[in-house]
Formats: C-alpha cells, structure tokens, sequence
C-alpha cells in the first residue's frame, strides 16, 4: 500500500502557473498593442 | 459580416467592447479562483487535487474553443475573402496555444497526485498535445505565409487541423482513458448532472472569466496586427514616393 500523496503543493503549482501565464499574456498582449498603434500613428507624422 | 470589414469601424468596436471584458475577467477569475481554493468542498474521492479543476478547464475549454474560432475565421478567409478573418485567426493563435499548454500543464500537475504519473499516453492527453503541436505549426505558418504575401495555406492548415477537436472531445468515450468522462453538460446546468452544484458555479465563473480575459487579448492581438500592417504599408508608399 502506498501513501497518498499532498495535493497542495501541486493545487499551488498549478494556480501559480495559471495566474502568472494569464498575467504575462495579458501584459504582453496590451504592450505589443501600443507599441504597434504608437508606430502606426509616428508614420502618420512622417 | 463584412461591414466590420472596414478598419476604422473595427477600431471603434473593438476599443469600445475591450473594457467590458478586462475588468469583469479578472474580477471574475479572481473570485472564481478564491471560490475554488478556499470555499469550495474537496472532491470525496480526489481530496484537494480537485481545486486544479477551475484553472485546468477554463483552460482546456479555451484551448479547443481558440480552435474552433480560428478554423471559422479560415474558413471565412477562404470562402469569403472577409478581409479581417486572416487577422482575426492569426490573433488567436497565441492564445489559444497559450491556454492548451496550461491545460496540459495544470492536468499533468493533476495526475501527479490524482493518477500517480505526470503523464500517460492516452487519448485524451495525446489529442491535446496534437493541438498544442498544431497551434504550433499555424504559428509559424501564418508567419512565413504573411512574409510570402499569400495566407491561404495557413488557413487551409487551420480549417484541417480542426479534425482534432471531435478527436479531443469524444476520446474518452472511444478509447479506454484514466481521465474522466465529460461531466459538463446542460444537465449540469439544471443540477441534474453528474458534478454537484458546489463545483458547478465557481467552475462557470472562473470559464467565464478566463474566456473575457481571452477576447481581450485576441481584440488586442487583432489591433496589434491592423496597426503593425497600416504602418508597414505607410512606409513602404513612402519608399515608393520617395524612390520615384
């Protein structure tokens, strides 16, 4: 017979990885959008 | 369809709707998560592992739903020539590639203590590893086929590549699986279903929530790739005019 393994650390593992995967997406997501709008609206000053 | 064809109108839609899914998204995924971590029961069979379920679905859902929207946008990029659908596919990829490697992570951090392995190759993990390997490979495509001026190659790749979400879906019906059956289902809904009510609702929320998150992105995405494509064609009339 075998013992049952904790589940936290893994419970943890697995909402950590969720909220920072979520995060970084969101974060990259927006960034990558302004970026973009601000190079379109300099090549309209050009 | 095709009076969002028109970028301006886009433009306007899509900074008008992006606040309505920001903020009720992460309120909703952070109540949803809080719900499930430290309010909900533990399952009487799997204990606590139980609570991976409201990361490890939302995210399969959204994985297999990214699928299904960028196989309906290439579809309307072929058929139709809907001038954003080409954008609008290529806005989900990220995401939806995103969201299939957290399902593949949570579920195997999942099976660790629920199983006793990381991983077994059985229907259901391999399929969504297919589609893993498959947002992959539109990625890159979408990639060389914009460099190459011509996107229907990776649209025919994206409207093939969902022969894989039937697969997904019905797998652990076909084949012999250590996962679950499906458990979510209108029956669910009405309280009838094989999931107790108590891990339902903050299941529901936390779909939801992680589903607005995922719209947002892909506008943004969407408005990203408009504006990188306006700049780069402003440029290059420039060159032109200034070359002549």
């Amino acid at each position: 017979m075998t013992e049952a393994l904790d589940p936290w650390p893994y419970v943890v593992a697995a909402y950590a990885l969720g909220l920072a995967a979520t995060a970084a997406l969101l974060m990259w997501s927006g960034l990558s959008m302004a970026r973009a709008e601000a190079r379109r609206e300099r090549s309209r000053g050009r | 369809m095709h009076g969002f064809a028109n970028p301006s109108r886009f433009l306007r839609l899509a900074r008008a709707v992006m606040p309505w899914l920001l903020s009720p998204g992460l309120l909703l995924v952070a109540a949803a998560l809080w719900w499930g971590l430290t309010r909900a029961p533990a399952d009487a069979l799997q204990g606590d592992s139980v609570r991976i379920l409201y990361i490890h679905v939302p995210a399969a859902w959204l994985g297999m739903g990214g699928w299904s929207a960028l196989a309906l946008a290439s579809l309307s990029e072929l058929v139709w020539r809907h001038p954003l659908a080409a954008l609008a596919a290529r806005a989900v990829a990220v995401p939806g590639a995103c969201f299939t490697a957290l399902c593949l992570v949570t579920g195997s951090l999942w099976g660790r203590p629920a199983w006793g392995a990381w991983w077994v190759w059985d229907g259901r993990l391999t399929s969504m590893l297919v589609l893993l390997l498959l947002y992959l490979g539109y990625i890159a495509l979408a990639d060389a086929a914009d460099r190459q001026g011509d996107g229907r190659v990776a649209a025919i790749f994206g409207l093939v590549g969902a022969v894989n979400i039937p697969v997904i879906h019905y797998s652990v019906l076909w084949w012999n699986s250590l996962h679950q059956a499906p458990s979510m289902g209108l029956a669910t809904l009405s309280g009838r279903g094989p999931m107790a009510p108590a891990f339902v609702w903050p299941l529901l929320a936390a779909t939801l929530g992680f589903s607005l998150l995922f719209g947002w992105v892909v506008l943004a995405r969407m408005r990203a790739i408009l504006a990188e494509a306006q700049a780069e064609a402003r440029l290059r009339r420039m060159a032109i005019g200034a070359g002549e």
